[in-house]
């Protein structure tokens, strides 16, 4: 198997399976409770929080526990919605975030707020200027992502961090896609929220954080306990809390030498798809991007039609997001930057990670060429 | 660890119950190798569609060739997903030597029937290989109409 969807999610570090093992064999007490057992539940706990907080340049009380990024979202987005209604009832974002932000922001509408949802440019990037100019007395939240699940495209939020700061509007960030990849730090980003997910690091599944820079005023969506500082109720998951934190201090520590890796992988890859089968697109290759990541169009060719092929090949790849497997409506990423719904209906998104090989590559771009070749032969476009 | 395909079985779960896409064998082999994919020059004795389904993008162009009546020959071109080439590719096996009589009554639960079941929300893939051909056979209808007319015209004085 040749796994290229590292953006979907990633497999578990045996490292990371270790220390959760560990604790989940030895360990059982409710970190909330009173007893011996409960306080080395707490401990590692607090151990574990605090390394998270270290990997971003936080404060342990800073960080909330959640159970991923699409609840990390809805927490921020919800939460600071219902915290901040006396101020206004005006939220900013773009139109290319994470359904966990659009669907979530679209539900606030319906129950009265109002959103702006700013475009991008054909490379993918929201314009600081635009954000800046969608800004009123009544804006409680800007919410844009540190880079796109789909494209890799960083955008420029240490500029939008600055300037909500500026208006004393709150600014919340979805870094699930860059932790791990890029920097990731609270003094650079300039952000007041930063929702981050543990299975994207090779860590486990079901576990994420929201740093909440101290003094920003949140709402928990989940009540009936006073966990995680009364922001998020239910008892600890403190070993998928330790197995994050494990996952992520492993991932920055070879963080420099693996994105120059990751990045000569990807640039091959897509020269080499370039040079060998003509009418490519890159989206989003005049911008910024992640190191992993390659969103490819073909022009005249299904999406689905290559992921099933490559998945007949026992090559994992996706179409756009995993979310939107199923779905019949092109990506809004694409569309947002312009791409009529053939092309993108013709894009396949690779993404790599660690394990990612030389060979794995030059089997890809193999696969890739013929299957092109193939469905091309068969299309009526 | 177990294979997939059982522990979906076991489950019980259906196509309707999560965006998972699980095609059969005959569908698979139908994706991998189409039958009947070409084109045809146009000329009288051949019908010609070209069909888009709007709400996934998905495109056809599709060709009969009839003799007395009989689609003796069918070409298809498709710009879509998985479901749309193993539905066309199948929508053209069944129709090719049928009587247009014949032709006009197959409908997607036949295509789907002989495929043995598509995932539930690729089903509207299936209609595009069988409105494209019934597209292709007014066309060749409408075609012969349109050449009697003419030698009526001629017959005038």
């Amino acid at each position: 198997m040749i796994y290229l969807d590292h953006n979907a999610t990633t497999p578990i570090r045996t490292e990371v399976l270790d220390v959760m093992g560990e604790l989940q064999r030895t360990l059982f007490g409710n970190a909330s409770s009173y007893y011996g057992p409960a306080r080395e539940a707490r401990a590692v706990l607090e151990k574990s929080r605090a390394e998270i907080a270290g990997c971003i340049g936080a404060n342990p009380g800073e960080i909330v526990c959640t159970s991923g990024g699409s609840e990390s979202n809805n927490l921020a987005i919800r939460g600071a919605a219902r915290a901040l209604r006396g101020k206004g009832r005006h939220l900013i974002t773009s139109s290319i975030e994470h359904p966990a932000v659009l669907k979530t922001c679209q539900d606030l509408e319906r129950d009265g707020y109002r959103v702006t949802y700013l475009p991008v440019d054909s490379r993918g990037m929201v314009d600081p200027a635009e954000v800046e100019r969608a800004i009123t007395p009544e804006t409680l939240l800007i919410s844009i992502m540190h880079a796109n699940n789909e494209t890799g495209v960083i955008q420029p939020v240490s500029i939008i961090g600055s300037m909500a700061g500026k208006h004393g509007i709150v600014f919340h960030t979805d870094a699930v896609q860059t932790l791990g990849k890029i920097p990731v730090q609270v003094s650079e980003i300039n952000a007041d929220l930063i929702s981050l997910s543990s299975h994207k690091v090779h860590g486990p599944k079901g576990i994420g954080v929201l740093y909440v820079r101290k003094g920003t005023p949140l709402h928990p969506l989940i009540t009936g306990g006073s966990q995680e500082r009364g922001l998020r109720a239910g008892t600890e998951n403190f070993p998928a809390v330790a197995g994050f934190s494990a996952a992520v201090s492993l991932a920055l520590n070879t963080m420099e030498r693996d994105a120059a890796r990751i990045t000569g992988l990807r640039d091959r890859m897509e020269t080499e798809i370039a040079n060998r089968i003509r009418g490519v697109k890159i989206n989003g290759a005049g911008s910024n991007r992640l190191p992993n990541t390659s969103n490819l169009c073909f022009k005249g060719v299904d999406g689905e039609s290559i992921l099933l092929h490559l998945d007949l090949k026992g090559i994992c790849a996706s179409s756009g997001s995993a979310c939107s497997t199923g779905s019949e409506s092109p990506s809004h990423v694409l569309l947002a930057m312009g791409l009529d719904p053939h092309q993108a209906q013709s894009t396949i998104r690779l993404s790599l990670g660690r394990e990612t090989s030389e060979q794995d590559i030059t089997a890809t771009v193999d696969a890739l060429t013929m299957i092109i070749s193939r469905l091309r032969s068969i299309s009526s476009l | 660890m177990q294979d997939w395909k059982d522990l979906y079985r076991q489950s019980q779960a259906d196509e309707t119950t999560g965006p998972i896409l699980f095609y059969n064998d005959t569908v698979l082999d139908h994706f991998t190798n189409p039958r009947n994919v070409g084109e045809m020059e146009p000329g009288e004795r051949v019908g010609f569609a070209l069909v888009g389904d709007p709400t996934c993008g998905d495109q056809m162009k599709l060709w009969i060739r009839v003799e007395d009546d009989i689609i003796t020959d069918i070409k298809f071109r498709s710009f879509g997903c998985p479901g749309a080439i193993a539905t066309s590719s199948m929508a053209t096996e069944l129709a090719k030597g049928l009587s247009l009589e014949e032709a006009r009554e197959l409908t997607d639960d036949d295509v789907i029937t002989a495929l043995g079941g598509i995932p539930e929300h690729k089903k509207h893939c299936s209609l595009l290989g069988i409105t494209a051909m019934q597209a292709a056979i007014q066309d060749y209808l409408l075609k012969q109409m349109m050449a009697e007319a003419e030698d009526t015209d001629d017959d005038l004085p």
